[in-house]
């Protein structure tokens, strides 16, 4: 079992989301967060251009069993890609899952995912 | 309307004073309601629509909007037009407005306001996808080419529908009808938001809509009961069925929804009270309490049908400007004649021996639909216009993005919710 962990721009939130149902990944957890990486961003306030020290970005968080490891990661590669070429469309992390456990029944493993 | 009278009156201006400002509040209670039912990343786009309003029209009103809604006929009578009106330069004198007893300074702002709203209604229909300046330059024509002409029409002494004997007490026609009427149009134009209806689009904020709900109904006082120009009977009897309407409107919408899905929902509530509202706007002046009582409970099932029905269809009038304030509008104006006060019909009878009920239906009917097939028409020609010329629907990148980002470079919210 892995937890893939993507960090992306929000606006592909939507097209991420959808092309994971299509490709059926349905369980997946989102959150909101920010922090910084190479993009830079710009707002303004009362006609000054201010640079947010944080970014704000969106954080799926899905486990899977080995088997759908390469479907996820392609698909969100696919998805979340604003293809222009600039900075910042975001990062995938893998990394092993110890164990998984669903609450209502107990059980435990890749059953569980 | 009284006759004309020499002296400035000041319980009157005090009233005319007070309904003005009422009705300014209702721009900020409209930005409000429609801020908290878009998505949290199109909140202050959403909101801007009506507080550009207030800045666009806010200008034009006085350069040439008072002037050429209600100066003399021009053009034939499509609009009205005194270059003495220009900046309301003729206005700053002592004496009363003619045929009223106010400075026409306080009915140049009074009537200014209901300009500003209209256009502000559209908004809801196109909210989440368009682009900030072709919607600048939208409403600002919108304003000059189809809002004064038709209330030239419908209010000025000389208007060709006000000649007609067309009953349009506080803006039916002119304000709800012609926005209603333009915001289907413009939603079939501009197409639905990426994703409508599949992706569950939710009001980031219900409570603001709530509050937005709240401002609307204190400022319709204004909106109706000022729009008597006066401070006597008129005034008291359009305010008391403005209440009753508002009331019964969110109280049968309460109860649909109870009856329908077990469960009333605060949009629901809120919903009635705009149904109820704008449903007695045409009315308010010559119906009773029972009248705006049964109105107000019709529009609102009328209009739960309506929105149920645009599902249906598949457009994305986003938030239901035709479906409520279209719908409803219709409905007063023409449902009105069936609930005519019995002095008004006496009056009516009085000053034109021929009258009938039948007759006053044509009537209101004929207005209805001079208003709506307008506004139809000259909104489709703006529509091409200025999307050919400036660009009127969002790409989709910033469609995606968000109108606050993309836009206007802020955004509403800290790390709130994730739409």
């Amino acid at each position: 079992m892995k937890l893939i962990t993507a960090i992306i721009q929000p606006d592909k939130l939507d097209e991420v989301r959808e092309a994971l149902i299509r490709a059926e990944i349905t369980r997946i957890t989102v959150s909101r967060c920010s922090g910084h990486g190479r993009r830079q961003d710009e707002e303004l306030y009362r006609g000054q251009v201010h640079i947010p020290n944080l970014q704000n970005k969106v954080r799926l968080d899905i486990a899977v069993n080995d088997a759908f490891v390469d479907v996820t990661i392609d698909t969100i590669l696919a998805a979340a890609r604003h293809g222009a070429g600039q900075i910042g469309d975001g990062k995938i992390f893998i990394t092993h899952l110890e164990e998984c456990i669903r609450i209502r029944t107990g059980e435990r493993g890749g059953g569980a995912i | 309307m009284n006759d004309a009278a020499p002296t400035i009156d000041a319980g009157i201006t005090a009233w005319m004073l007070t309904s003005t400002a009422l009705v300014l509040l209702m721009v900020p209670g409209l930005a409000m309601f429609y801020g908290g039912l878009v998505r949290t990343k199109n909140v202050l786009g959403t909101m801007m629509h009506a507080f550009a309003a207030m800045a666009i029209i806010g200008v034009l009103w006085v350069v040439c909007g008072y002037g050429m809604s209600f100066g003399p006929n021009a053009l034939g009578g499509w609009i009205g037009w005194d270059s003495s009106l220009v900046l309301l330069a003729r206005l700053d004198t002592d004496a009363p407005m003619q045929g009223y007893r106010i400075p026409e300074y306080v009915y140049a702002m009074f009537q200014g306001k209901f300009a500003i709203i209209t256009p502000a209604l559209i908004a809801g229909a196109f909210a989440e996808r368009v682009n900030f300046r072709g919607y600048c330059v939208f409403i600002a024509l919108w304003g000059i080419l189809i809002y004064n002409p038709l209330c030239h029409w419908v209010w000025a002494p000389d208007g060709f529908l006000f000649t007609l004997g067309a009953i349009d007490f506080a803006g039916g026609t002119v304000v709800h009808i012609s926005a209603g009427v333009s915001a289907l149009v413009c939603a079939l134009y501009l197409g639905g938001r990426k994703g409508y209806p599949n992706t569950a689009m939710r009001p980031n904020n219900l409570v603001m809509t709530m509050m937005g709900a709240g401002l609307l109904w204190v400022g319709w006082f204004g909106f109706n009961a000022g729009s008597s120009v006066n401070s006597n009977i008129d005034t008291a009897r359009a305010l008391t069925v403005t209440q009753v309407a508002a009331a019964g409107g969110a109280l049968a919408w309460m109860l649909i929804e109870a009856l329908h899905h077990r469960k009333a929902t605060s949009l629901g509530l809120c919903s009635g009270i705009l149904a109820g509202l704008v449903v007695i706007t045409p009315a308010a002046g010559v119906v009773n309490v029972a009248g705006a009582l049964v109105l107000s409970m019709l529009a609102s099932l009328v209009c739960y049908l309506a929105v149920l029905l645009k599902s249906k269809l598949g457009y994305d009038d986003s938030l239901d400007v035709f479906g409520i304030h279209g719908v409803a509008a219709m409905l007063g104006a023409i449902g009105l004649a069936f609930f005519l006060r019995a002095p008004t019909v006496a009056d009516f009878v009085a000053k034109d021996p021929g009258w009938t009920l039948w007759k006053q239906l044509g009537v209101q009917s004929a207005s209805v639909a001079i208003a709506a097939g307008y506004a139809a028409l000259a909104s489709i020609i703006l529509l091409v216009l200025v999307d050919k010329l400036i660009g009127f629907r969002l790409d989709t990148t910033r469609e995606m993005a968000g109108m606050d980002h993309a836009l206007h470079g802020e955004s509403g919210y800290g790390l709130l919710s994730l739409d």
